[in-house]
């Protein structure tokens, strides 16, 4: 029995900051200290504030410290571990308080959370079967073996009201109802682990944290529709999660959880990995049925849906890692538990990537109908530096901006659309001030682009013209009618591209000019860009009545672009100026400008 | 896996380990004095002890922590039981025998044993 629990977060935002060494050091320094039978140290999974990363959490104190260090271990382990005195320098500061520490649970950051599908990440140990099982694992499989039909089932979740949490928000029940409802000699179940959208990184972060949560709710799934055969659809560019998803299906076949005669009903499921080459296209689900297939990853045409011909021309369902993360609390807890969560429409809760221009960079599990405000200023911490909030991103290069007009719209599937946007896998980017919206929608559609399969024309060549015309708008070459062009083309794309990449690609452009308007007028009439970000349309200066002819920043342009005497004003080349700003850093005088 | 009834069986093995994790669960806390002065004093098997004892009940509403020097070192090994909504009780000179008894009589049965208290010593 060990009185102490020393958690590790091993998510691969802490990961890349380093915890593998503090999580070595800190068993070291046990060993050395002879605590090893005392205290047990756990790598969990993502606890949301990667901005504090390696975040160390000890029980039963609950002691939050961030941005540990290998040099802290030995103290902490003297101090804390062996002699029971916190580490206050070394905590989160938020839950130091005058004469004890606050529950994690208190602070900002988490106190407006409420965590449903990250229930058990950062909690558990996420390569050991047995802690999912203290945290009620399994139950909700052998609830549904045991005690429902699979008809019970589907109209459960039916009635919890669950949507598609990989974007588009398809009722989860529904498309269920739909797979069953054709026979056939076998059937499947997928998962959608192709997390592409730039900035999200919950679906990864709940495969890391928690994977038999993913394990239990598609052999729920395959309980409900028929299916004795599931994959999970994963990038290979997620090598943490495939890791533990590795371990937990092993796990999970040795306990009988997987496989022949699941708790002895006679039912029969089993799971496999294909691992994707990380192309965004196969996150569309006709694509990443025919790359699991063994074929090139390229949409086809629906109908048929997927419920009627899907993998293998057989009735299949694809749901979303967060989307089946929900589920085996939905089994437990009743449909009506869930129901209470959110808004009218959307229920339940939703996972958030929180990143860009905001201090809290990190996972968030929000109610559905959360405000855009509430998750930015007061969960995120709000914008550093002081800077004002321009706009938020959501659901990556098929969504659209949300502008601070809009902070205080509740976010639910609904009322993302109707703004233009769209909650797309949950990725949500914050922008200040210093973001231009041109270069912003020029950024979505070059991955568009780039990650466009080609296998339809409006796609293929569609998108590759509307950045072109985006390209000239932020060089200052571009005319008033091409703003319309834009706009026609997107629409053109919108209704004719054969799927949901394509579909979506213009949004970012036409959401952008639709709340930012004046910016694009301001790069096509004016040639100037107003966050100063679009190198073409801004020159650097100096200002003679500053500069002390210091002769530092002649010193440091890279290309000889400075000229002047010693003492005297400089001058700026703007012939052989590359705009690369080392000038401007340089400068101690603040004589250099931009404009 | 063969029964839900096996998994159950399962679960509440393994909740035993990780309730230490449950900063909510847990209403009672016994705090062990883990300076330098309590350490010698022995104030490590006294924390084994009751680590092990609070294990064996399953009592889910206890947790052991420790805490540094309280400053009546000529009493230490000292441990202290916060309960919610009375008076913390303050137990000196502990053992490991002394820690199962506490235990067994003021954890579970709520009777403070009144001769291993600092005011039943500091005569």
């Amino acid at each position: 029995m060990y009185r102490s629990h020393v958690l590790v977060c091993g998510g691969t935002g802490c990961t890349s900051s380093g915890s593998a060494q503090i999580i070595d050091t800190l068993e070291k320094e046990l060993k050395r200290n002879g605590l090893e039978n005392e205290i047990k140290v756990i790598k969990t999974g993502c606890f949301g504030l990667c901005a504090l990363g390696p975040i160390m959490v000890v029980y039963p104190e609950g002691a939050f410290y961030s941005m540990v260090r290998p040099e802290d271990i030995p103290e902490i382990v003297s101090e804390h571990l062996l002699k029971g005195r916190i580490v206050t320098r070394l905590l989160y500061q938020e839950t130091v308080e005058s004469d004890t520490i606050k529950s994690l649970n208190h602070t900002d950051f988490y106190r407006k959370q409420m965590r449903v599908a990250l229930k058990n990440c950062g909690v558990i140990d996420p390569e050991n079967i047995n802690e999912y099982i203290a945290y009620d694992g399994y139950q909700a499989l052998g609830k549904v073996l045991t005690e429902m039909t699979p008809a019970e089932v589907i109209e459960e979740i039916k009635k919890s009201g669950l949507r598609g949490r990989g974007g588009a928000g398809f009722p989860t029940g529904l498309k269920w109802s739909f797979a069953a409802k054709y026979e056939d000699d076998q059937k499947y179940v997928c998962c959608n682990a192709d997390e592409g959208d730039p900035g999200a990184f919950m679906d990864r972060s709940i495969l890391e944290g928690d994977p038999n949560v993913v394990i239990e709710a598609m052999a729920i799934a395959g309980y409900a529709i028929g299916a004795s055969q599931g994959y999970v659809y994963i990038r290979a560019e997620y090598p943490i999660a495939v890791k533990r998803l590795t371990i937990a299906i092993n796990e999970a076949r040795e306990m009988g959880f997987l496989g022949k005669d699941i708790f002895g009903t006679g039912f029969n499921f089993d799971l496999d990995i294909r691992l994707g080459a990380g192309a965004f296209v196969c996150g569309e689900e006709t694509a990443l049925m025919t790359s699991i297939e063994g074929h090139r990853g390229e949409p086809r045409p629906r109908p048929p849906f997927p419920a009627e011909k899907g993998l293998f021309q057989k009735p299949s369902v694809l749901n979303n890692v967060e989307t089946y993360a929900n589920i085996p609390q939905i089994i437990l807890k009743g449909a009506d538990w869930f129901n209470q969560i959110g808004t009218e429409k959307s229920k339940g809760t939703k996972v958030f990537a929180l990143g860009g221009k905001i201090n809290n960079t990190g996972l968030v599990e929000v109610p559905m109908g959360t405000t855009l405000r509430t998750i930015v200023e007061e969960i995120g911490g709000g914008i550093p530096g002081g800077k004002k909030f321009k706009a938020a991103q959501t659901g990556g290069p098929s969504g659209g901006c949300i502008p601070a007009e809009h902070l205080d719209v509740p976010i639910d599937y609904d009322n993302l659309l109707a703004i233009g946007s769209m909650m797309g896998s949950g990725g949500l980017i914050v922008m200040d001030e210093d973001t231009c919206m041109v270069d912003i929608a020029k950024f979505f559609l070059e991955f568009t682009v780039d990650e466009s399969c080609g296998k339809c024309t409006p796609c293929r060549i569609g998108t590759k013209r509307m950045y072109e015309i985006l390209d000239k708008i932020s060089k200052g070459k571009a005319h008033v009618e091409d703003l319309e062009r834009l706009d026609k083309l997107a629409q053109y794309i919108k209704d004719n591209a054969l799927c949901g990449l394509g579909q979506t690609a213009p949004n970012p452009v036409l959401s952008t000019i639709r709340y930012f308007r004046d910016e694009y007028m301001a790069h096509i009439v004016d040639k100037r860009c107003p966050a100063g970000v679009c190198k073409e349309l801004m020159n650097y200066y100096i200002d003679e009545s500053k500069c002390k002819g210091c002769t530092l920043c002649a010193r440091n342009c890279p290309v000889g672009a400075i000229s002047g005497n010693i003492k005297e004003p400089h001058i700026i080349d703007r012939s052989k100026c590359i705009k690369c700003g080392a000038c401007m850093e340089k400068c101690k005088f603040g004589a250099i400008e931009k404009h | 896996m063969k029964s839900l009834a096996e998994l159950q069986a399962l679960r509440d093995k393994m909740k035993n380990n990780i309730g230490i994790r449950d900063d909510d669960q847990a209403s009672i806390r016994v705090v062990v004095g883990m300076a330098t002065c309590g350490i010698a004093a022995g104030a490590r098997p006294v924390l084994a002890a009751f680590t092990e004892e609070v294990a064996k009940r399953q009592l889910q509403n206890v947790a052991v922590g420790q805490t540094g020097c309280i400053g009546i070192c000529q009493y230490e090994p000292v441990v202290e039981v916060f309960m919610p909504g009375q008076e913390k009780v303050t137990y000196v000179k502990m053992t490991a025998e002394k820690a199962a008894r506490v235990v067994n009589d003021h954890l579970v049965n709520g009777n403070v044993v009144t001769e291993y208290t600092i005011g039943a010593n500091a005569k």
